[in-house]
């Protein structure tokens, strides 16, 4: 199960940093959400995949779930999705202002 | 008594959420910034007092034991740090309000500063992995706005690659925690310190070792890293760049410094011998972009690579002498480089114009900004007495001691055309005959002279009085190469 999640993780590297290296801004930004989906996907993994038990240290308990992870993963979700809705709304205005959203053409020259 | 240890996080973070409510009148968000930038000053000034007196403090919150809960470590490097960004952040506040637009103090300028200050001092004191992932989150999200704040065309376009740059090395960042927490099964750095070195710190931990430097080494504008870093710093405000260009590549270089002197030590011969070859690189690439161009501004931000360099050589090379020079080297650093952005806004400002072709014979209009720049420029190429001065002869003396002549070459060229790349702004800009075709009316406030005269004030203290600051800085580097001190204060075993 693990070996699949990470496989998984990182098809979505891959096609992440595809879209990222497009020229389309909104198609970075895509690429952008596609990898912190993988980064997530590394983070659950990595506290081992185990279902139906509690995430609890005692001496009574034998099998227990890795809580860490999660609250981890948490933390990270929720900065990856304040940073996407800000970006999304950042690149919206710099398409607009500077009529294309194509990277080539939002290089700019030297003494602006 | 260890609540101390949080208070640098703590007021900035107050502080900036008391004045988004002022945002409307900006006379009394100016007046509580100028006290609460004061106040934290003085707070972070005694915090380093205790600290320096009675050890490192530390802070186990809600009381939860060592590598269990979230800590705080407040260490003679770490507070040494947060102090200086307290004196840029206390000297930027009284610059700010003559800098900025009405416009952009009202929508929450002040906020984002406080927000960004608490980021840099939380990232600084953090001593658990993850938490500097989310530090940095902080810091760089008021940095995404301080950097948009205005919303020009050149500002959104700019601002649009920084947040992607520092997106896609803060998801690697989480990832390599990941990794981390998977092989070693902790994000407590002491803890990874100690069973890293339990394994000898084997193969996948140095990879995971690389991978975090590839992190640090993209935020802290590292060869071959770097090429994102000199144009979105120059667009925003000369307030806003003074901030980025003392602060956040530091924090990456910092991040760098305690992981590589803490963390993965064991493998030196791959890791911190590819250190003094970047560094090499660095200060080589640096100085060249900061002689390519004609525009003020970006020569500032280009010096920011070299002077990395000259750290992470320190880094590199890892003896006494080397980390202590590197130590001194950043704390000069993040004072000389706020100053010299504030002062390039200024002359920016009163020119007219950031093209160095357009200006001519400055100093018969402003002879005082002419003489800041000059020894501002010495300050920086590190010519002695000043601070520049002590961190490189320590960082060349380690680098001797460890046989790397390559590097000493390197350093002392590079060093040669900083003091070129920023000479070039006083001979072209300033020298000459007067000219008659422009009056510059416009005057210097002088609310922008004072801040700028005291941070060189402090450039020149660390340099002429050396002796009274090196011997704590080289109690640092003894530190540093011992990590076990920094684990058995934090684990208490």
């Amino acid at each position: 199960m693990e070996y699949l999640i990470l496989i998984l993780a990182g098809i979505l590297f891959a096609t992440a940093i595809y879209n990222i290296l497009q020229k389309q801004l909104l198609r970075i930004i895509i690429g952008t959400v596609l990898l912190s989906h993988g980064a997530h996907l590394v983070i659950l993994t990595m506290g081992k995949l185990k279902r139906g038990q509690p995430p609890i240290l005692d001496d009574s308990v034998t099998s227990y779930t890795d809580p860490l992870p999660q609250a981890l993963i948490l933390t990270s979700i929720v900065i990856s999705f304040g940073i996407t809705s800000l970006l999304l709304v950042l690149s919206y205005r710099a398409a607009n202002e500077n009529k294309t959203d194509n990277m080539d053409e939002m290089r700019g020259e030297s003494n602006e | 008594m260890s609540n101390l240890a949080i208070l640098p996080i703590i007021i900035p973070m107050l502080a900036g959420i008391i004045v988004a409510f002022t945002n409307k009148n900006v006379k009394v968000s100016r007046f509580l910034t100028k006290l609460f930038s004061i106040i934290s000053l003085i707070v972070v000034s005694y915090v380093t007092f205790e600290v320096f007196t009675n050890g490192s403090i530390i802070l186990e919150t809600g009381d939860w034991v060592a590598p269990y809960g979230i800590i705080l470590v407040a260490d003679e490097l770490s507070i040494i740090l947060v102090l200086t960004t307290n004196i840029i952040a206390a000297t930027t506040a009284f610059y700010a309000a003559h800098s900025l637009s009405l416009k952009q103090e009202t929508h929450y300028y002040y906020t984002f500063f406080f927000m960004l200050i608490a980021g840099v001092s939380g990232a600084f004191l953090t001593g658990d992995l993850f938490n500097l992932f989310v530090f940095f989150e902080v810091l760089l999200m008021a940095s995404y706005a301080l950097i948009v704040l205005g919303g020009d065309k050149v500002q959104l376009r700019e601002s649009v690659k920084y947040v992607l740059i520092n997106l896609f090395s803060s998801m690697l960042f989480v990832t390599a925690v990941a990794l981390l927490y998977g092989v070693v099964g902790t994000v407590n750095m002491a803890q990874i310190a100690e069973r890293v070195a339990e394994v000898e710190q084997r193969g996948i931990l140095t990879t995971i070792g690389i991978l975090l430097f590839f992190v640090f080494g993209t935020k802290a504008a590292l060869f071959p890293l770097y090429y994102w870093l000199p144009r979105p710093y120059i667009v925003p405000n000369p307030v806003v760049s003074a901030l980025f260009g003392a602060l956040l590549t530091k924090v990456g270089i910092y991040s760098i410094l305690r992981v590589f002197s803490l963390i993965f030590i064991h493998k030196m011969e791959i890791t911190h011998e590819a250190f003094i070859w970047i560094a090499g690189l660095s200060m080589i690439f640096g100085v060249i972009g900061a002689l390519s161009t004609n525009n003020i501004k970006l020569t500032i931000a280009y010096n920011i690579i070299p002077a990395i360099g000259y750290i992470i050589m320190g880094i590199g090379i890892f003896n006494q002498d080397a980390l202590s020079g590197a130590i001194y080297y950043l704390v000069h650093d993040m004072i000389i480089k706020s100053a010299l952005f504030l002062l390039v806004g200024v002359i920016a400002y009163v020119a007219g114009t950031s093209d160095l072709r357009k200006m001519k014979g400055l100093i018969h209009h402003y002879p005082l900004l002419g003489w800041l720049l000059f020894i501002a420029a010495f300050v920086l190429a590190g010519i002695p007495p000043f601070s520049g001065f002590i961190g490189k002869l320590q960082l060349l003396k380690g680098a001797a001691a460890a046989d790397e002549i390559a590097i000493i070459i390197i350093g002392l060229l590079s060093s040669l055309l900083i003091l070129y790349s920023v000479m070039k702004i006083f001979i072209r800009g300033f020298w000459g005959e007067k000219d008659e075709q422009n009056n510059y009316t416009k005057k210097a406030p002088l609310g922008t002279i004072i801040p700028i005269v005291c941070l060189l004030a402090v450039s020149v203290f660390l340099g002429v009085g050396a002796e009274f600051v090196y011997p704590s800085v080289e109690g640092i580097a003894e530190y540093l190469l011992d990590p076990e001190i920094y684990i058995d204060s934090v684990l208490k075993e």
